[in-house]
This record gives C-alpha cells, structure tokens and sequence, in this order.
C-alpha cells in the first residue's frame, strides 16, 4: 500500500517539491483568496478533493483515453467536479462560498490540476494517483494556510474571525497593516516563504 | 587624530580573521574607512582614482538637504503654535519644537535602516556600504510628523530589506527607498497619512508646547483643501515658495528646495536633465489641465505655476527623480524619464480623487519603466548605427 514510491507520491510534495514554492503553480488563487483564514482553507480542501479525485479517474481512464484530446477529457472531468464541490458550498457553507466567488470555479484553470494529471495520472495506477493527489492538495494548501494566517493576523488582527490581538494594543497606537489585506502582500509574503524555504533546503536554490 | 589613529590601530588585531572579534569584521571596516582614507592601492593594472567617492557624493547630497532640514524643522513649530492658537511665539522656541518633533522620527530611521544594513553587512561578510546615509534623511522629511514612530520604523524595516537588500544592497535597488517607505505607510495605514490630522502636530513634543487646537483650525494641506473645500483655497504659489503651509516636513519650502538644487547642480551630483524635464512635464500638464479645467476636478482649476509650487512635486523633482540609482541612465532617456514623472505627478493628482498628491506614485511608476527606457534609447542608437554601416 505505501511502498516507497507511493510515500514519495504522497509526501514529496509537502516540501521537497510543493506545488506552490518549488514549482510556482497556482499563484493566483494563492494570492487571491488568502486575505481570511477561512477561506483559504475551504479553498485548500476543495482542491484537495477535487485533485484527488480527479486524479484517480484520469487515472482510471489513462488506457482508453486518445491522446489527441486528452486535455479535453481533463477538463470535462475536473469540470464536473468543481461544479460538484461548488454546489456543495452553496448549500453547505453559504457565507464562505460568497467570499471565494469565482475562485472555486477557476480550480479548472489551476495549473496545479493539470499539471499533475498530466504528469502523472496519465502514467499511474489509481492508487498512487490518489496519493499524488492528496499530497499535491495538502502542500498547496500547507501555503495557502501560512499566507492566510499571517495576512488575517497582521491585517485584521483576527484569526477565524475571532480577535487576536487585544484590545489593550489597539489603545496603545497599534494599528492593522492595511496593505496586508491588499493582494501585493499576498505575493511578498509568498516571496519569504519561499525564500525560508530555500533558505532551509539548500539543493532547491537557483543558481 | 593620532591618538584615534592609534587606538583604531590596537584594536584591528581582534577584528582579523582569528580574532575574538572577527565576526564583526566589517563593523571596524566600515568605522575604519568613516573615520580615515583607506590606504590600500590597486594592485594590478592602471586605475585612475577620483576622491569624489560614494561617501562623499552621499554627503553632499545630506548637506544639499539641510536647508530642507531646516525650514522644515521652523515649518513645524510654526504651524504648532499656529494650531494652538499661540501668536507671539518666538523664532526660536518654533524652531526649538520642530527640532524636538523631527528630531525622534531621524534618529529612528537611521537606527532601523543602519541596524539592518549592519546585520545584512555582517551576515553576508561584506563591506558595509553607506546608501542609507540620504535614504535616512530623507525618510524623515517626506513622512508626515504624526506618524507614529514604530510605524515609521516598521516602514523603513519594510523597505530596506524589500526594495533594497532583497535586490543586492546599495546601487542595486529598481525603487527608490525612501519613497518604498512612504508607499508602505501610506498603503497599510492610509488614516494615519492623509487628512486634516496628519501634517500639523499638535500635542507637545518632550513635554514642550501642547496645547488645545483653537477655533476654526484646519490642518489640511493646500492640496487637501483643493480636493474638499476648493472654495475657501486661499494659499497663493508665494505661500508655497516661502513654505510655511502644512504638508510634510521637507516638501513645503520651495526656497530651501531650490538652494538644494543648486548644491546638487554645482556639484554635478544631480542630472540637471532629470530635474528640468520634470518641471517641464509638471507645467505641461498642468497646463493642459488647466486649459480643461471643470468642476468635477477642483485641482485643474490651479495655474500650471501653482501646481508645481504646492504639494511634494519639487522635493520629488530635485530629490527623488534624481536618485543616480533607480532613474534613466542614457541623456535622453533622462529627458523622457523626467518628463514622464512630471506629467504623471499632475495626471494623478488632477484626475484621481482618491490620492491629493501624486509625486510619489509618479517617481515610483517611473522607476519601473527607467530600464526600459534605457533599453529601448541604447536599441534605437544601435539600429540607426547598422542601417548606417549597411548602406556603404
């Protein structure tokens, strides 16, 4: 079940290859919905279901799919599951599905979907696919839940809505940092991620 | 000066690879060189060297923004007493509170921008290079005077590690720093950086003066005002020259502005290209806006002399556009950078109703655009010179 390669499917992506840092897929949604906790992490598991399904059914239909269209095959599949994860939050957790707007929708255009199906769920069984997808999520969403957390911390001085930083501060002159909640913060705290990141793994540096 | 010579002398054993202190290497290095000419000569080849060095050209570009300094410092003990309703206050006790206001807000850019300089410096074992020196000082003089300090400290923290360290330290930096931290204070805590109560201090600085605001007091800047209350404007383009009119420190005062100009152009510091296209681009547009002038945008009903004359649009022409750094290198890319930046600078503050000033925003677009302007004047060269050689 997890052989060694299986364990590489499922865990390289937390770090030594993570979506977000080390191959700079799935930016935009990265800094887009980032700007709350909480959404960021109803975005990082719809992504992570979608991914992992979409994965082990590309993966199913890897032998009878024609190479000639199988980008379109992709997206009708991933296509229908986003739409599946949509309604879901619709009925589900209404008020969050209105801040993520149209960002649940564009999971079809994250290049980290097909990114992954089409290296690696095109050439693998089901199971490993699965894997690969349910790592590939977690690592995308391991980021969003860092960006998210310091950007509602700094900018709202909230986490999940509740207030963090006492009131006893905002006596003393302190005050949120509105650029936070701006999307150019979402990209320069993406930017010392990475670069704690490369910092700590030092075979990952560009030369 | 022996005496120092000496001691600097006994201490450098500690400080040489080896030593207690050899972590601390280019802490020495760099009070050594504060303090002496190196003596250290090229070891191959022929150099030619030229005294007028980093540090001296930073220097004078410090001593160019004294007379700024200055009148900012008497700006604001004027506009104090102003607020407060004191009419007999003397020259020196409104220079006495500017000095103690301004004072605090100097010295925490330069301990936050130098600590960060140093500890980069001694991380990456190397020199440490002295291009805070006027970013420092100009931190002071286009932040508004009630800005809370740790705010400006978070600023400058904020923009010497990201627009300048980031992009490999002094001479290196696509924007200017100084404006990066304006930028930043003025995006994460816009309340604190616009309105009524930015630009005019009231409450006592160490204890000195304080006082109630008197009736009828309205701290907004000229410009301000325009954007509001176009109605009761009444600041002539002299009030603006003299500069005893709320803003921030440095920006009010044409004449120390101008004295400042004229210390960088004698000297050569600065591109007289630079500074003459951007008044150029300044009164075009302000020209063009003034020929167009409606009521929907109070701030085109200024004279083109007016408007250069009011708001940061001269500190940033002299002190800003200038920067050798983040600016256009080639002689007519100056021409096109300058200009640019003085029409973007009227553009926005004319047409934009969200930001009263738009110096800032101008510099800092520009300074993105400096090296494609280069490129494309050096490309242009370069294609007339081959269609030249074809034709033989």
């Amino acid at each position: 079940m997890l052989s060694k390669r299986n364990k590489e499917a499922l865990f390289n992506p937390l770090s030594k290859d993570n979506p977000v840092l080390v191959q700079i897929l799935g930016i935009c949604s990265t800094l887009a919905v980032t700007a709350k906790l909480e959404p960021a992490i109803v975005m990082g598991i719809s992504v992570i279901a979608v991914l992992a399904i979409s994965n082990v059914v590309i993966s199913l239909l890897r032998n009878t799919i024609p190479t000639s269209i199988r980008i379109i095959v992709q997206l009708v599949v991933v296509a229908a599951l986003v739409i599946i994860v949509q309604q879901v939050l619709r009925a589900y957790a209404y008020d969050v599905s209105l801040q993520l707007s149209v960002f649940i929708g564009l999971i079809i255009t994250n290049c980290i979907l097909m990114g992954r199906l089409e290296a690696f769920a095109l050439s693998n069984k089901p199971w490993p696919a699965f894997l690969d997808g349910i790592g590939n999520g977690l690592g995308y969403m391991i980021i969003l839940v860092i960006v998210a957390f310091f950007r509602e911390l700094l900018g709202s001085g909230t986490l999940l809505g509740f207030q963090v930083i006492p009131q006893w501060c905002y006596d003393h002159g302190y005050m949120n940092n509105g650029l936070m909640i701006l999307p150019p913060m979402a990209l320069i705290t993406v930017g010392c991620i990475i670069w704690v990141h490369r910092s700590r793994n030092k075979e990952l540096q560009e030369k | 000066m022996k005496f120092l010579r000496q001691f600097m002398d006994k201490i450098k054993p500690h400080f040489h690879e080896g030593g207690k202190l050899s972590k601390l290497e280019s802490v020495y290095d760099g009070m050594e060189t504060f303090l002496f000419t190196p003596n250290t000569t090229s070891r191959s080849g022929v150099h030619i060297h030229d005294s007028n060095d980093m540090k001296r050209t930073m220097i004078t570009v410090v001593v160019a923004l004294v007379p700024c300094l200055l009148m900012a410092m008497y700006n604001i003990g004027f506009q104090h007493f102003r607020a407060i309703g004191v009419a007999d206050a003397s020259f020196w006790q409104m220079f006495l509170f500017g000095l103690l206001a301004l004072l605090p807000v100097i010295v925490v850019s330069y301990v936050v921008g130098l600590g960060i300089e140093f500890i980069g410096a001694q991380i990456h074992h190397k020199e440490i290079q002295e291009g805070f020196l006027v970013t420092g000082i100009l931190i002071p003089l286009i932040v508004p005077i009630n800005t809370p300090l740790w705010m400006t400290a978070v600023a400058t923290a904020f923009a010497v590690i990201f627009a300048k360290e980031i992009f490999g330290g002094t001479g290196m930096n696509i924007f200017n720093v100084a404006l990066i931290t304006r930028a930043f204070l003025f995006f994460a805590y816009p309340s604190k950086m616009s309105g009524d109560s930015a630009f005019v201090k009231i409450d006592s600085a160490f204890g000195y003066g304080g006082g109630n605001v008197a009736d009828g007091f309205t701290g907004a800047t000229p410009l301000g005002e325009v954007a509001t209350n176009f109605e009761n404007f009444s600041t002539s383009a002299m009030d603006a020259f003299i500069g005893l009119i709320p803003g921030s420190p440095g920006e009010t005062s044409m004449i120390a502005i101008l004295i400042g100009a004229a210390i960088l152009l004698i000297t050569g510091i600065a591109s007289w290209r630079v500074m003459l296209s951007v008044f150029a681009g300044g009164l075009a547009m302000g020209a063009l806006a003034h020929a167009f002038a409606c009521d929907t945008y109070p701030a085109s009903m200024l004279d083109p002399i007016t408007q250069v004359c009011l708001g940061g649009f001269a500190f940033a022409a002299v002190f800003m556009a200038t920067d050798p750094v983040t600016g256009a290198r080639t002689k007519i890319g100056q021409y096109i950078y300058g200009f640019l930046i003085g029409v973007f600078a009227i553009l926005i503050r004319v047409y934009n109703g969200g930001y009263p000033e738009g110096a800032m925003l101008a510099v800092l677009l520009m300074n993105a655009f400096a090296p494609l302007i280069d490129y494309c004047v050096v490309q242009v060269n370069i294609n007339r010179r081959a269609k030249r050689a074809k034709v033989q």
